[in-house]
């Protein structure tokens, strides 16, 4: 490899982000602001659409101060890429969120996604906000089953017509005429019932690999060619929160955008919202001055291990993957998978179970999936770089190991 | 049917709210039972079986005394995992395979894992083995818990009664029960139970209930006293922070919660959380803070609902064994929803470091059949086998070992009726579930089982919460063998872990401590994945869970499962034998066939995970998933 080659690749990682740019002027928040509080105010005329109880009092119920309160605010004020001057339009905005319906369907699923938003992590406050957005069909958490539970998904779609969000977890499944999949009395397949369900939908949110790019159904062969969601729905706006589960503070962030400002958030090729999906892991990762100074883990539990050296030698495909693991963890930010020594195995995107998720590094990985899978709704200049990328750092992580290797003697 | 009309009508007086009213208003010509059979029995379908993982329908059959004669189980969805892995590194088969299940998720991670380490002969060393069984152990309780309440408890609890209780009566009921369970109360204030109603009274006042809409509220079935549906509401609501905790437990030594990522072939990867007290200081913290939970609520409300459901689940009348003419067993022998009262376990929780089927396990291994608890069978793993009689797959004829079983897809559908309704056809294929069988017997896998063995067995352990339970509760052994019983097992062992958790988390922290931090075992890949095989046979939450691997020149060459929710939920087999689900369902009396409450009260009882439960399948036709094993294989 050339020098320069070495140096644009080095420059790739060292960019602060591919993609997005995080303030776009004056002018143009001015506006957003004033269209945020008008939107404001008319949800605020508007009654809950189901009497939720209200939401400062159930803050205070829960022991929580409204400086708490107004902290989290911030937090995800930040978290959607927004200037601090939104915090109390956010602020009220959560206050407002049960103005908006929420139907939730599974599909070829592992409920992984469901049991994330139980989690909700972060600051105490999202569980509250979930307790009280207006969630109407649940399959896995709600009372009713059978009969009265696909009355109350026709009854909520019926009410809410064009108003609610749907959120949609698991691939669709369209081999053998869509029957891997059936659900409710008359046994109508999954498609049909994702059509059915986003047809009086405002917008479509998919949660999860799954829902977005197919994820582990989709895997090669795909026995039963499922595909994501927006391979099916067309004419709806689509929102995708990938990942393995998705995290349930992008859901949240999804929601909350989506009642302050009235439309989607801003999206990137493969429609991830960019406030998330703005940047690779590898930009924020914790273990990134290892990277940088070719210190690696080489084999699991050595040295390198004990000491949080850089995963991509055993594998981490944090370079590849736009997500905000690395700065909003999981389960209240107590850890994520690079923090626990693992590193990255590219959930976020597509088509992640035959490009990426394996413990080797990408350049010398030896076991390709047997088909090689289908490439479908990937953004072709991402790609391309990132191919590249994944040639090009195998070798500068080579380049660099030596150093590293030298300075591990220097420690020892 | 003047009878269901009047229960109908109670139920509206009953309820008195307008949700019950809006539930009544559905009664009638469109209810969840849609065709009579020429003998006047009324067919019903449950689907979608909700409050569970996974997708499926449930087809009874009511006599004109509404008692359940007939009952199919069927799993609609399935993915074809198994296929998917076959030709990739065995090293990462681990990470896939938990995708089956969200809610196990950690535990087919480690099934897989470890077969491919029993295939490479891999010994994994003290922190690797502790720091699995911690994870594990959370996933367990953290999966109980969730079940409880958030799946399971809207069965028992009537939340539109709570708006009726007295607050001050309710926190001292809540200490009653408490006081039973030998710990102080979780919830304990006047003023806390009052907040909660007044919180539900909001909910219920306006009409739309959100997921708790369209609920059974008033059934009659539901038994417990208002003040007791509010003590289940406020801690339903209290688990929902609780059980954010548990799944922190899990991300502290996992890295998230679900699909955490620290395991891999040869140990784990979280050196540096093993290394750091603090972080494992947090973590029993927060297991402290479970175990109050679980001592204070959890085991209290199953004493509470256990008397308050003892009838059913005592009431011989309404046990399989009552109408089941295939039986060995007379009446006499457990209540509603005990079902076939035969068990399996595969053994749980490596407790020593002699090497994967050496060690000394916490849960035991073994089978008990037929109610007969005088002894345990020993297990053979060569008598495992899966028939595909009713499945949608294609067979040889006779049921075969996963090792040697062909699978070939053969979707025959459903019968689909002028009105648009589709039944399931029970006497061809009518389930993506396979039928396993152990020594051409049907056996029940969960907690009930391991309970059920490890008390047969004589382990101290278990002899000692389970005896426990029943000397507080006041309960005959019976008990267990029912709906309510299968719960109450199920909060027993998690007594049972949390308490064992506290000494393995301080086992981890002294051998930490004293220097051995030692995570992985060194293997020579190219060497061991040249030809080999192995399995991962251990429990989940849900019961008993066997991964098989074989592997050739360094790829899987083939990959099977059998899970817990595949024994309890598979439909008949080869010669009509009855499983765990269809047998519990089989004779319990519904209160109202309109509202099918006791049905998924029971079913939600095995904790479903029905995703997991589905085999693999290819659109093409092709034959796939053929294992075959050397027939000189010690299996
Ligand atoms: S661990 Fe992964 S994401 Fe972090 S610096 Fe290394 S390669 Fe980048
Ligand atoms: S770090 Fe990578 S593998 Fe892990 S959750 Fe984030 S995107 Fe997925």
């Amino acid at each position: 490899m050339s020098i320069d080659k070495e140096e644009s690749v080095k420059k790739l990682f060292t960019a602060e982000s591919a993609k997005v740019d995080t303030n776009k002027g004056d002018a143009y928040y001015d506006e957003l602001y004033a269209s945020c509080q008008k939107r404001i105010e008319e949800l605020r005329e508007l009654e809950p659409l189901n009497n939720r109880m209200d939401f400062m009092e159930s803050v205070e119920e829960q022991g929580l101060e409204r400086r708490d309160f107004l902290k989290w605010a911030s937090a995800t004020t930040a978290m959607l890429m927004l200037p601090a001057s939104f915090t109390p339009l956010v602020a009220e905005a959560a206050v407002l969120m049960n103005r908006v319906p929420v139907i939730w369907v599974e599909l070829s699923d592992c409920a992984g996604n469901s049991e994330a938003l139980l989690r909700s992590d972060g600051p105490q406050i999202d569980e509250i906000v979930l307790d009280i957005i207006s969630l109407e069909f649940h399959e896995t958490l709600q009372a009713a089953s059978g009969h009265q539970a696909e009355k109350q998904m026709d009854e909520a779609m019926e009410h809410f017509k064009g108003k609610y969000l749907l959120f949609v977890e698991g691939a669709v499944p369209l081999g053998l005429n869509g029957q891997y999949g059936t659900i409710g009395a008359k046994g109508e397949t999954f498609v049909d019932h994702l059509h059915r369900a986003a047809k009086g939908a405002a917008a479509v949110v998919a949660v999860g690999s799954c829902a977005t790019f197919g994820g582990i159904p989709a895997a090669a062969p795909n026995p039963t060619d499922a595909v994501g969601v927006m391979d099916v729905i067309k004419g709806k706006p689509i929102i995708n929160i990938p990942a393995c589960p998705a995290n349930p503070s992008n859901m949240v962030g999804v929601i909350l955008h989506f009642v302050l400002t009235g439309t989607i958030p801003e999206l990137d090729s493969l429609l991830r919202p960019k406030f998330a999906f703005g940047y690779r892991i590898h930009d924020n990762c914790e273990r990134r001055a290892h990277f940088d100074a070719g210190e690696y883990v080489e084999e699991w539990g050595d040295e390198g291990a004990k000491n949080n050296f850089c995963l991509y030698k055993v594998g981490c495909k944090g370079p590849m993957t736009f997500n905000n693991c690395s700065i909003i963890r999981y389960n209240e930010g107590v850890n994520w998978p690079i923090g626990v020594g693992r590193g990255c195995i590219g959930c976020s995107e597509p088509d992640f179970w035959d490009k990426y998720a394996y413990e080797r590094p990408m350049a010398n990985a030896n076991i390709k999936a047997p088909t090689g899978g289908v490439e479908k709704t990937v953004d072709e200049f991402g790609l391309g770089l990132l191919t590249a990328a994944g040639i090009g750092i195998g070798i500068h992580a080579a380049a660099s190991a030596i150093a590293g290797k030298k300075e591990d003697e220097g420690e020892a | 049917m003047p009878e269901m009309n009047e229960q109908a009508e109670a139920q509206v007086t009953g309820g008195g709210t307008e949700t019950t009213e809006t539930a009544a208003a559905v009664h009638g010509a469109d209810g969840n039972f849609h065709k009579t059979d020429a003998n006047g029995n009324k067919h019903i379908i449950v689907d979608p079986i909700t409050r569970i993982e996974g997708h499926l329908r449930i087809e009874a059959v009511i006599d004109s005394n509404n008692r359940i004669i007939d009952a199919f189980s069927s799993s609609t969805m399935f993915r074809g995992i198994e296929t998917i892995v076959k030709g990739r590194d065995p090293r990462d088969v681990g990470l896939m395979t938990m995708r089956i299940c969200g809610v196990c998720t950690g535990t087919h991670y480690q099934r897989s894992i470890e077969a491919v380490e029993d295939a490479f002969d891999i010994t994994i060393p003290k922190n690797a083995r502790l720091v699995r069984n911690l994870i594990q152990g959370a996933l367990y309780a953290h999966d109980h818990l969730v079940h409880f309440y958030h799946l399971h408890a809207l069965d028992f609890v009537d939340i539109v009664s709570s708006t009726k209780a007295d607050p001050e009566a309710t926190a001292k009921e809540a200490q009653k029960w408490a006081d039973v369970a030998g710990h102080k109360p979780s919830i304990s204030g006047v003023a806390e139970f009052k907040a909660v109603q007044d919180r539900i009274i909001k909910f219920v006042k306006e009409g739309r209930l959100g997921i708790f809409g369209n609920g059974y509220w008033g059934n009659k079935s539901y038994q417990l006293t208002p003040e007791q549906n509010l003590i289940g509401v406020a801690h339903y609501l209290k688990a929902l922070d609780i059980q954010r905790d548990m799944a922190k437990m899990q991300a502290i030594l996992g890295g998230k919660n679900p699909h955490p990522q620290s395991l891999v072939v040869g140990g784990v990867t979280c050196v540096q959380d093993i290394q750091n007290p603090a972080r494992l200081a947090l973590f029993k913290q927060l297991l402290v803070d479970t175990n109050d939970f679980v001592k204070g609520a959890y085991l209290p409300d199953i004493y509470m609902a256990g008397t308050a459901y003892a009838k059913e689940a005592t009431d011989a009348d309404q046990s399989f064994h009552a109408t089941n003419h295939k039986g060995t067993l007379g009446k006499g022998v457990g209540g509603a929803g005990g079902g076939i009262l035969s068990y399996m376990t595969y053994g749980d929780f490596r407790l020593d470091d002699t090497g994967f089927y050496s060690a000394e396990t916490f849960f035991k291994r073994g089978v008990v059949l037929d109610g007969d608890i005088s002894k345990v069978i020993e297990l053979d793993e060569a008598k495992i086998t899966e028939d595909v009689t009713h499945s949608w797959f294609e067979g040889t004829g006779a049921p075969e070992h996963p090792y040697d079983g062909t699978t070939i897809p053969k979707y025959t559908g459903l019968e689909k009726k002028d009105d648009g309704y589709a039944y399931l056809k029970t006497d061809e294929k009518y389930s993506w579930i396979k039928s396993p069988l152990y020594d051409g017997r049907k056996v029940e896998v969960g907690p009930l089982a391991r309970i059920v063995v490890g008390y047969v067995a004589g382990d101290e352990r278990t002899k000692k919460y389970a005896g426990n339970f029943l000397k507080r509760s006041g309960l005959p052994l019976t008990v267990l063998f029912s709906t309510v019983g299968r719960t109450a097992a199920r909060a027993i062992e998690t007594e049972m872990i949390c308490d064992a958790m506290v000494e393995w988390i301080d086992e981890l922290a002294k051998n930490a401590a004293s220097g051995d931090l030692s995570t992985w075992t060194d293997f020579d890949f190219d060497t061991v994945a040249a030809d080999s095989k192995g399995r991962g046979m251990a429990e989940a939450p849900r019961g008993a869970l066997g991964h098989w691997i074989r592997i050739k020149e360094g790829k899987v060459e083939n990959f099977q499962a059998i899970v817990p929710s595949t024994w309890n939920a598979g439909p008949r087999g080869p010669n009509g034998e009855i499983g765990a689900y269809e047998g519990s369902l089989i004779g319990t009396i519904v209160a109202n066939p309109e509202e099918p409450l006791e049905i998924i009260r029971t079913i939600h009882s095995f904790d479903p995970c029905i995703a997991c439960a589905v085999h693999v399948v290819d659109t093409k036709g092709k034959e796939l998933a053929v294992y075959k094993v050397d027939p000189t294989c010690a299996f």
